[in-house]
């Protein structure tokens, strides 16, 4: 018995000196992301940048990377002028990405970080072609527009910049709602009824005119069904890059095969091939 | 006798081959069952069945099914559910902390008996080449000692699928939707590690000789087989959870169940747990030869105890020295996979973790340590390396106090003033990673460096290149420690993360060309060395401590090491793809954890108790009552 009790109070002890270890340290929860509700009425540029300070450093959870050297994983940004290393970067001849000014480079950082990777900031092995930085509006982080725009805000006006972001206007903010309450009832999309609602669905006609002869990104599809066969049709929108109309940027997406279901497909190109004008 | 034996097999062994045979029906039986599911048969051999009955030339009645909202909601593909805080049953106590113990309980007992039998089949092999039944003898009460643990982690098992499916039925039905049959191909597979198990413990002494044992060791195998592939089956849900693969975006399943199942995390994870769990397993079965040990007053029985926990300190050691390496591996996977994850373990608020790991492993690197140099008192030729010892202890002391010297300290603002700032200038450097990678390879050195010594106490080198041979094993300590402390410092302080990070690959491959370099010229070496004898059992009580000291640090290890793999997925089921909205979706304070595992880790030695108790009792005989003689004394 006395072994019994020795060796039990032996093992129990060094199990408290363990606890005991855990309490010397800081008691730090990791709270989940709450959300923030913002008063556009009251909204100032001030408050809307220290809104975007707030999300770089909790949200964003930018700060897990982008620290000073040598625990830095990922460049400086919040130490260093962003503007200015922006425009840097844009004069770099390795840049290949599509933004004209710092906002915009700032921007497509955020949303699309694989489009220009600072030397030595690449994946290992990538050679600076790959970024391991993820976008920030997709899991895990998600920031909405407005939060993104805040954080662009906070990256401009911290080194006395000039902030050309816009403050969010109220219609803005609605579409953020109605995206975020889309998310949060997000379900894989369903597949349509119809065609229009396909043609809703995959966003036509934010490039296509259709129901008059106005030209927006690409052709209007009002005689869509005179110009083109069923066929063509079914290709332009699978493979939309085979034959560009003329006088238009090859702007459509690619990703429509891999997207849209046979029936949506099936549904669009016969309704198209009816418009005739 | 035992040749006989071997070649007119027992009435066991003819049982067992039976068993064999039978099993082998059943798994084509099961083959053909499925292939009757699947409709792989003609419809020739099939007998119809008579289906609905009318009149000649009448038309067939027509049934109206209501099939348009089945249909769509077949079609549409299924995504990962959005829950909120109502969606998840409220019983009053935390639902977190309800799974987290039956999870814990589940994990520990299921390593446990994972473990054993692995181990089990490689001492029984060892006794079937040195043809000493001590092995047999050891490896079989290995199994005696493991065998209840089996039915206690089944039990923990079904409690905490009972209590997932109560508390977390959403999660639950998403991931009983990716998964989909794996689920009761795990199940299935239970029946096989049940029926090898029971075949391979109660046969042991009917299959022991000649060919029958090796019936006897292919069931061992069996067994393993079994319980490891239900171990990766298990893994891959805990890998989907954190990496998840074979879904899209929105979760809804775009891969087959292997694309679902080899995540990238899949594999670190497979070889961490697959190796803990030997270390594991050693751990708590030398605790039960020390307690045997510290118990017996016989000098053979001590002698057999001191041999068994010698023997279960060995596998735990010598399994843990590889584990930090895999851990590297599965800590570069998590980064490649998401840096952010990585980050989160490492350098967010689960750095401080880390803190308490190094105290664990030092823990357990001291206690291992402290056990060999005690056990050389069994042997005389040990005065030899004594002046060793004192070096090695040395080295464990410093790297134990730089490998637990936090970077960042929690001050007052006349500290911070007082100190320059939130970094010591001394200690604020070896807060970082880079010092703490030098701490522990040279602690695991040091540590092959003490099973080296201990190795060699009981025999003395005949060969004529021994001296050369000395000299060769020093220099490659010297360039070891040399090249790791150069690794470490100029890669971790002068250049940056990158190569800091790519160092510490450099600084593993030195230590494991030591122990690689030692085990070889060791064994060259001592071929055919003079053997000095040693004597089991001549070792002192304190030393069994340590045997304690390892399952207890090893328990609380594993269990915190549990909580940082499911914590790095933050406020996610499922990461990036399924919310975790309870009311229990943060990541706990460092104190309540250690709550949580101190009452997982009492639990445990509790039950492990238990389950020592009921193996003991298979060896106590209560002595037949006398009788009174009839007509006695009334």
């Amino acid at each position: 018995m006395s072994v019994l009790f020795k060796t039990l109070a032996f093992s129990l002890g060094l199990t408290l000196l363990f606890t005991l270890v855990t309490y010397l340290l800081p008691q730090v929860k990791g709270e989940a992301p709450v959300e923030k509700e913002v008063d556009l009425g009251s909204l100032t540029m001030e408050s809307f940048i220290a809104l975007g300070e707030e999300i770089f450093h909790n949200k964003g959870t930018c700060t897990l990377c982008h620290q000073p050297a040598p625990l830095g994983r990922a460049p400086d940004i919040a130490g260093e002028d962003m503007v200015a290393l922006a425009n840097k970067h844009l004069a770099d001849e390795r840049y290949q990405g599509d933004a004209k000014n710092a906002e915009e480079y700032i921007r497509e950082s955020l949303l699309h970080p694989g489009k220009y990777v600072v030397a030595g900031w690449g994946k290992k092995g990538s050679n600076d072609t790959e970024s391991p930085m993820p976008m920030v509006d997709k899991p895990p982080i998600q920031l909405t527009p407005i939060e993104v725009d805040a954080v662009i805000a906070w990256l401009q006006a911290k080194d006395g910049g000039e902030v050309t972001v816009a403050l969010p206007a109220a219609e803005a903010a609605a579409e953020v709602a109605s995206a975020v309450a889309g998310d949060e009832g997000r379900k894989a999309p369903a597949p349509a009824a119809t065609a229009e609602e396909a043609l809703t669905k995959y966003a036509c006609a934010s490039c296509h005119a259709m129901d008059s002869r106005d030209t927006l990104v690409g052709p209007s599809l009002l005689d869509v069904g005179l110009r083109l066969s069923k066929a063509q049709l079914r290709q332009s929108i699978v493979d939309p890059n085979a034959v560009v109309a003329e006088g238009f940027p090859p702007a459509m997406p690619s990703d429509f095969a891999s997207k849209m279901t046979v029936s949506e497909l099936e549904m669009i190109v016969n309704y198209l091939a009816e418009k005739k004008g | 006798m035992k040749q006989t034996e071997s070649i007119h097999p027992t009435g066991g062994g003819r049982f067992a081959v039976m068993l064999l045979s039978m099993l082998i029906l059943l798994v084509f039986g099961l083959a053909d069952v499925a292939r009757a599911g699947t409709g792989m048969d003609s419809a020739q051999e099939r007998i119809a069945p008579i289906g609905e009955v009318r009149l000649q030339g009448q038309p067939p009645v027509e049934v109206h099914v209501e099939t348009a909202a089945i249909q769509e909601q077949e079609a549409e593909p299924r995504a990962a559910p959005r829950l909120s805080s109502a969606d998840y049953p409220n019983i009053g106590v935390s639902s977190r902390a309800v799974v987290w113990v039956l999870a814990q309980m589940h994990l520990f007992f299921g390593a446990l008996v994972l473990a054993v039998p692995l181990f089990v089949l490689l001492i029984e092999l060892v006794g079937v080449y040195t043809r000493d039944d001590r092995y047999d003898d050891m490896a079989h009460e290995f199994m005696k000692i493991s065998l209840t643990g089996f039915s206690i982690t089944a039990i923990f098992g079904g409690s905490l699928a009972l209590a997932l499916f109560l508390l977390y039925p959403d999660l639950m039905a998403y991931l009983m939707h990716v998964f989909g049959s794996q689920w009761l191909v795990y199940a299935g597979l239970f029946f096989f590690e049940s029926f090898f198990l029971y075949v391979y413990y109660y046969g042991w002494n009917a299959l022991r000789y000649g060919n029958l044992k090796w019936v006897h060791l292919t069931l061992g195998l069996l067994l393993n087989a079994s319980g490891l592939t239900i171990m990766v089956m298990a893994n891959s849900w805990a890998t989907f959870m954190m990496a998840p693969s074979g879904v899209d975006e929105a979760g809804v399943v775009v891969g087959n169940i292997w694309e679902v199942m080899k995540g990238p995390l899949w594999n670190p994870i497979n070889l961490h747990r697959f190796i803990a769990n030997i270390a594991f397993g050693g751990a708590v079965v030398g605790a039960y030869a020390a307690f045997k040990f510290l118990s017996a007053k016989d000098p053979v029985k001590r002698a057999h105890y001191d041999w068994m926990g010698y023997t279960s300190n060995f596998i735990a050691i010598l399994s843990f020295l590889p584990l930090p390496f895999a851990g590297y591996w599965l800590m570069a996977e998590i980064y490649a996979y998401s840096q952010q994850m990585g980050i989160t373990a490492m350098g967010g608020i689960l750095a401080w973790l880390f803190i308490v790991q190094a105290v664990l492993i030092g823990t357990i690197l001291l206690a291992g340590n402290f056990y060999l140099w005690s056990g050389m008192s069994r042997t005389d030729g040990s005065e030899r390396y004594k002046g060793l010892i004192k070096i090695i202890a040395f080295v464990l002391v410093v790297c134990f106090l730089i490998w637990v010297t936090p970077h960042t300290l929690i001050l007052s603002a006349s500290e911070i003033s007082l100190l320059g700032g939130s970094h010591h200038h001394i200690l604020g450097p070896l807060g970082i990673m880079p010092a703490k990678n030098i701490a522990v390879n040279l602690m695991l050195i040091a540590t092959f460096l003490s099973f080296q010594i201990y190795r060699r106490s009981d025999k003395v080198a005949t060969v004529s290149w021994a001296p050369m041979g000395n000299a060769l094993m020093i220099a490659v300590y010297l360039g070891a420690v040399v090249n790791i402390i150069f690794l470490g410092v100029y890669y971790g302080y002068f250049t940056n993360t990158v190569y800091k990070v790519g160092s510490s690959v450099a600084q593993v491959m030195t230590t494991l060309v030591v122990i690689v370099f030692g085990l070889v010229i060791d064994s060259l070496m001592f071929k055919k060395a003079k053997v000095l004898p040693s004597h089991w059992g001549r070792i002192p009580d304190r030393a069994q401590y340590a045997l304690f000291a390892l399952p207890i640090a090893f328990t609380w290890l594993m269990a915190l090491m549990g909580y940082v793999r499911s914590s790095v997925k933050t406020h996610w089921h499922v990461y990036t793809v399924m919310k975790d909205n309870s009311p229990d979706n943060f990541i706990p304070a460092i104190g309540y954890a250690g709550n949580m595992i101190t009452l997982v880790t009492v639990l445990f030695l509790l039950c492990v108790l238990f389950m020592f108790w009921v193996a003991s009792l298979s060896g106590s005989k209560q002595p037949k009552p006398v009788v009174a003689a009839a007509g006695g004394e009334a």
